[in-house]
């Protein structure tokens, strides 16, 4: 993302938006900037924004007498006066940053937008997570703190040893350059990402072991990790994963709950 | 898609949150999604949601060509009518969150009743999205638990800014600008509501729960 110069009269707004923090008000120019480094092209800041289409000169002159009287017009914290903020043409393998982090591009090895696969959320189509398994999503990144490449692939190299099953479907998966080893391609390592989720299978048996190694790479890497973990239910609703994180000290108690009211050949609605 | 998973706080501060998604299955029913999410959406209206929308955005949306006069009278009750118009044949999923566990039974009891053939997922509680499915004699077919924020926890801000901003799982409303929120409401410069509504504005897919958002900010403004 970039910000034009000729639009942005440097009223700030914009600063606190960006999820990455990216965006500062460069004293230099009195022009928003954005750090392109830090910067994981989620386009927040051009889409969620609303924009006046306001003249950038006859702004900035109005904010440049304010200034001086120590005053400060105070707009709506949502707004860019101009619409000043410009996507850029993407290219690899800086595109990956926007597939990972602006969740109205879809990938293209789900279909799906957002950064994950469908998970337990169409179970009762899929039967992707059966009985006696455990999906596990591994989030990397959220809420606002972001992760690098390298990171989760710390996490994946002390994944692989363990009897665990990664999901094909899964945006990280497609950037293996060796599924065997869990070796992501080298030319995206550096790339910066508002979050990405890791998507493994396991049995209900293994499951406090892949949550042992996950907790402990997690304090060694330079991000966040949220944990989600999905099992099917039997015929009375009733699941063996629960009473054993309760076991294990988890606080389990939030969650998707798949209702099974999906069906595979339906007649049409009126 | 953990979009709702990972919402922050205790128990107690999710008894006015409950996400409902409709979807459909990529290769299996998402080819004739349109007509059934079109009923999906009419139903959900029925009972009165907080939010609703899709991956082309929710209730509270930006504007591409904003009044000037919006700085001194800004008025978003929501757009319905927008998130309807943007179900098109592409469409496989929409989200729906309700402020009372009451609502969603009663939309439950309809959804099983109609027999859509979407997946129909609860992010709540889990025990009370059991109970709410057992009273409308449904029996849950799968569970996600969220298990929580692990490693460097010192990165994380403070305990409301992360029930604010993790309210939008993909990340859009940031930790800044919740907490830029949060001050404008204390300062006495923005009400709870106008700061909820403009915080729903930024999560694209209307999972985003102003109700919950607006009850967070009053608590915050009585330092509570």
């Amino acid at each position: 993302m970039e910000i034009d110069s000729k639009k942005c009269v440097g009223c700030g707004n914009c600063v606190p938006v960006c999820p990455m923090g990216a965006i500062y008000v460069d004293t230099a120019t009195n022009r928003s900037t954005v750090n392109q480094d830090a910067c994981v092209e989620c386009y927040t800041c051009s889409r969620a924004m609303s924009k006046e289409r306001l003249n950038p000169p006859l702004l900035r002159m109005i904010r440049g007498v304010l200034k001086m009287l120590r005053l400060r017009f105070e707009p709506e914290p949502d707004v860019c006066p101009t619409g000043a903020h410009t996507p850029q043409e993407l290219t690899w393998p800086r595109i990956v940053r926007r597939a990972f982090s602006d969740p109205q591009v879809p990938h293209e090895s789900t279909g799906v937008t957002g950064r994950g696969t469908e998970e337990v959320k169409t179970n009762d189509l899929t039967n992707r997570v059966k009985e006696g398994e455990v999906g596990f999503t591994i989030e990397f990144g959220r809420p606002g703190v972001g992760v690098h490449f390298k990171d989760i692939q710390k996490m994946i190299y002390a994944l692989v040893p363990l009897p665990v099953t990664f999901e094909k479907k899964n945006p990280v998966y497609t950037l293996f350059s060796d599924p065997v080893k869990g070796t992501i391609r080298e030319d995206v390592m550096n790339e910066k990402l508002l979050s990405a989720i890791l998507e493994l299978k396991t049995t209900i048996a293994h499951a406090p072991e892949v949550l042992r190694v996950v907790k402990e790479v997690a304090p060694t890497l330079n991000t966040i990790i949220t944990i989600g973990a999905a099992t099917r239910c039997d015929a009375k609703g009733d699941n063996k994963l629960e009473p054993l994180f309760i076991r294990e000290g988890y606080n389990v108690f939030r969650g998707k709950t798949n209702a099974g009211l999906g069906r595979r050949s339906v007649t049409p609605a009126a | 898609m953990t979009n709702t998973l990972h919402r922050f706080g205790e128990p107690e501060t999710f008894r006015d949150d409950f996400v409902i998604f409709g979807m459909a299955a990529q290769g299996i029913n998402n080819k004739d999604a349109k007509q059934k999410l079109i009923k999906f959406y009419h139903m959900a209206m029925k009972h009165k949601p907080v939010n609703i929308g899709n991956h082309h955005g929710s209730l509270y949306r930006t504007s591409e060509n904003l009044s000037p006069l919006v700085h001194w009278h800004r008025v978003d009750e929501g757009d319905p009518e927008a998130v309807l118009n943007s179900i098109d044949d592409k469409s496989a999923q929409m989200a729906v969150v309700f402020d009372t566990a009451e609502k969603l039974e009663a939309f439950l009891i309809e959804l099983k009743e109609a027999d859509l053939g979407l997946s129909v997922n609860i992010s709540s509680l889990t025990d009370m999205a059991r109970l709410c499915c057992k009273n409308a004699g449904i029996v849950r077919h799968s569970v996600g638990y969220s298990m929580g924020f692990h490693g460097d926890l010192s990165l994380l801000p403070d305990k409301h800014v992360l029930e604010l901003s993790t309210m939008c799982g993909h990340g859009m409303v940031s930790n800044n600008f919740a907490k830029k929120m949060i001050d404008l409401v204390k300062e006495g410069r923005r009400t709870p509501k106008e700061a909820a509504h403009c915080l729903s504005r930024f999560c694209v897919c209307g999972v985003f729960n102003p109700a919950k958002a607006e009850r967070i900010l009053e608590e915050v403004r009585k330092g509570e």
